[in-house]
């Protein structure tokens, strides 16, 4: 049978259990968005700028479990991309990225749409391809897919020259699976270090287990809930590993770090064994690892091994799957920690955060106020997309967490990843509830894809913090060195309700405290999406 | 310190890039790095010779070890391997100086590769440090051009990696 390199394409995707694409046409890429045609059990959403698509392929993954999967024309399109990939490198998200290329006897020439974006994007993909031969196609997809899920997970990028596309293939096979001899990623923990671990939670007085996005992308919640409870382990969070732990848990300490919470942060600093888990010691929430190395004694499990001694050198290191080796330790038995005394200590912490007391303004609204309402009105396993800026801190202090998900652009910090994160999520999860938690700045980077939202007829609740200033950039501006904001209005900003009712989505302003209840059930109450339009003042911080 | 670090990788287009981008984007120093095909066609093998501070070359391993198409890497332990590089050297040479040149050539150990009224040109294959003495000794003579390699290393005895 003879097979073109886009339909090979297309059957590769297939195999790997495929069923949505998030996709930007252009020239390049035409062949294989043609076969798409004939394949109407994929989705496919058309975004408005490339990057969203992999902001959407990333939103997917995160909650399907499945690698996400985006698909660009060559040239910018392709450059559009970047960001996306990047942001999902950071948050070691499963992605594989395809872009078209310009014919592969022309590379080089600068022709046309022609970007050199497997050089472009090598310090940020787990790994990528430029395909020089479509009868390799089907290998490179399976590698491609086995690389993007497996170990530390990340984004890999497919690029493919037009002619490649269209190549004509005589029977093509399609292998059950591959073997990458430089690529095989540690899952069981070695046993002797599994004990060492064990001991030392037994000798500990003070344990604090630090969860990061590494619990989640292993699929590890239940196992980290299983160990923190039989031996009553505090935990603490790192931005990406929250929600692992519901608010209400009496084991949960919040978020750690610069922007973390008081309690978390105090936990740590008080510590005499900090097991890390999943999480890579990263600035924004270990600010001082040499501190922490002096003042306790440190376990870091991880799959990446590259990660122990990056940042910080752990007294007992444990490679592998957070999973297998959580279990690995579950299934040993030690006597538990004495450590009654400092549990209640740290109760002490957690209500005066939980009971912490935000300021009121009159004609506006205080973001943790608002937060803290709606997290208490939300499904239990509601998901809520969360931007960059005030706003991401504010929802990952003080939003109530149940059992769903909050999904952030953790490490890259990128704007606008709310909203099309949030688009990905309904692709994968259509019936759940599903909430976007953005400001005026972050918004404006990607409301665009409102036509996404609009064109899908998806149930999105968007709440928009609207302080008219670039809220946490205008808060740094105003301590030192710095002599004042400048370049943080956003002055000339649309009518957001104009701008929602213009994709047909209504929308709720609300400006008063005292409303702020019946506002918010109405907000979750509407028939399909909505826009809540919060009015802060430009003056708030996210400490206050 | 300085360390040598063997890597085996496959022998295709692009790795090389993939290895110096991370070299540059973690800021690793590279002193030098040599490359070269293997008995196995399909593999290639690197020699990198890196400053060593501060877990530098654990951190250099582990990062070339995520690399897809790195299929081993090992450090080599001083003394535990042979290391040579190769360097060619041209110096302005004439009848008065030549017998001189020669003298140096023969303590070190280095051919003449090519020669002419007013020039020699001589390779030496051997350590780095020596390699740096006989440079040295050659500066009196005005040199004109020098290349060197970097270092190819092997691990001694039957061991492989």
């Amino acid at each position: 049978m003879e097979l073109t390199g886009a339909q090979i394409l297309l059957e590769g995707l297939r195999r790997e259990g495929v069923d949505h694409i998030f996709g930007y046409a252009g020239a390049t890429i035409c062949p294989a968005v043609d076969v798409l045609r004939d394949a109407p059990e994929l989705g496919y959403t058309l975004v408005r700028t490339e990057q969203n698509a992999g902001h959407m392929a990333s939103g997917y993954a995160r909650v399907s479990g499945k690698v996400g999967v985006c698909l660009v024309t060559s040239g910018p399109g392709a450059t559009n991309l970047i960001t996306g990939i990047a942001t999902a490198y950071m948050d070691s998200i499963p992605m594989v990225a395809i872009t078209g290329q310009v014919p592969s006897s022309l590379l080089g020439r600068d022709i046309f749409q022609e970007v050199d974006i497997t050089g472009a994007v090598t310090p940020f993909t787990k790994h990528n391809y430029l395909v020089k031969d479509a009868a390799q196609l089907p290998r490179i997809i399976k590698e491609a897919f086995l690389i993007a899920s497996t170990g530390r997970p990340g984004p890999v990028l497919i690029d493919i020259p037009i002619d490649i596309q269209t190549q004509v293939v005589r029977d093509a096979e399609f292998p059950e699976s591959v073997s990458i001899r430089g690529y095989k990623p540690s899952v069981r923990g070695n046993d002797l270090q599994i004990k060492r671990v064990a001991e030392a939670i037994s000798k500990s007085r003070q344990p604090v287990i630090c969860a990061g996005g590494g619990v989640w992308l292993a699929d590890a919640r239940d196992e980290l809930v299983e160990l923190a409870e039989r031996y009553s382990i505090p935990v603490v969070k790192t931005m990406m590993g929250l929600s692992v732990l519901p608010t209400d848990h009496p084991l949960n300490l919040g978020m750690i770090g610069a922007h973390g919470n008081r309690c978390a942060n105090k936990a740590l600093a008080k510590s005499d064994l900090l097991i890390m888990v999943g999480s890579r010691v990263a600035d924004r929430a270990i600010i001082s690892p040499e501190e922490i190395q002096r003042r306790m004694a440190t376990i870091h499990i991880d799959v990446d091994p590259a990660e122990i001694g990056k940042n910080m050198q752990a007294a007992i290191p444990l490679v592998g799957d957070v999973k297998v080796i959580l279990r690995q330790l579950l299934a040993l038995q030690v006597p538990p920690p004495d450590d009654a005394q400092w549990r209640e200590q740290l109760k002490e912490y957690r209500r005066a955060e939980l009971e912490r007391v935000f300021p009121r303004r009159d004609g506006s609204v205080f973001p943790g106020t608002v937060l803290r309402k709606l997290g208490r009105l939300l499904d239990d396993d509601a998901v809520v997309c969360v931007d960059v800026g005030q706003n991401q801190i504010f929802a990952c202090k003080y939003l109530p967490q149940k059992h769903g998900r909050l999904l952030t652009s953790g490490g890259l910090g990128t704007m606008g990843y709310a909203l099309p994160a949030a688009v990905g999520v309904k692709v994968a999860l259509p019936d759940r509830q599903t909430v976007v938690v953005c400001g005026d700045g972050s918004f404006q980077m990607s409301m665009n894809e409102l036509a996404a939202v609009r064109c899908a007829g998806m149930d999105l609740k968007i709440v928009l913090f609207r302080n008219h200033v670039l809220g946490l950039v205008h808060q740094i501006q105003k301590t030192e060195p710095y002599h004042g904001p400048f370049g943080v209005a956003l002055d000339g900003s649309p009518d957001f309700a104009a701008i929602a009712a213009a994709y047909g989505i209504p929308s709720l302003t609300v400006d008063d405290e005292d409303k702020l209840d019946e506002t918010l059930e109405r907000f979750l109450g509407t028939q399909g999406s909505c826009i809540l339009i919060c009015e802060v003042h430009p003056d708030v911080g996210t400490t206050d | 310190m300085k360390q040598t670090i063997s890597v085996l990788v496959e022998n295709q287009a692009g790795v090389l890039n993939r290895i110096t981008s991370l070299f540059s984007r973690r800021a690793f120093n590279i002193d030098s790095l040599a490359v070269g095909v293997t008995d196995d066609p399909t593999i290639s093998r690197i020699t990198i010779i890196v400053e060593n501070g501060n877990n530098v070359v654990e951190q250099v391993e582990k990062q070339l070890n995520k690399l897809v198409e790195v299929i081993k890497v090992r450090t080599l332990e001083e003394g535990s391997f042979i290391g040579r590089e190769l360097m060619i050297l041209k110096v302005n040479a004439n009848s008065k100086t030549r017998p001189n040149i020669m003298t140096i050539c023969s303590i070190c150990g280095a051919k003449v590769a090519d020669i002419s009224p007013t020039s020699m040109t001589m390779e030496l294959s051997d350590t780095p440090d020596r390699l740096d003495a006989f440079q040295e000794m050659m500066r009196t003579f005005n040199i004109l051009e020098v290349v060197r390699t970097g270092v190819i290393a092997l691990q001694k005895g039957g061991g492989k990696i």
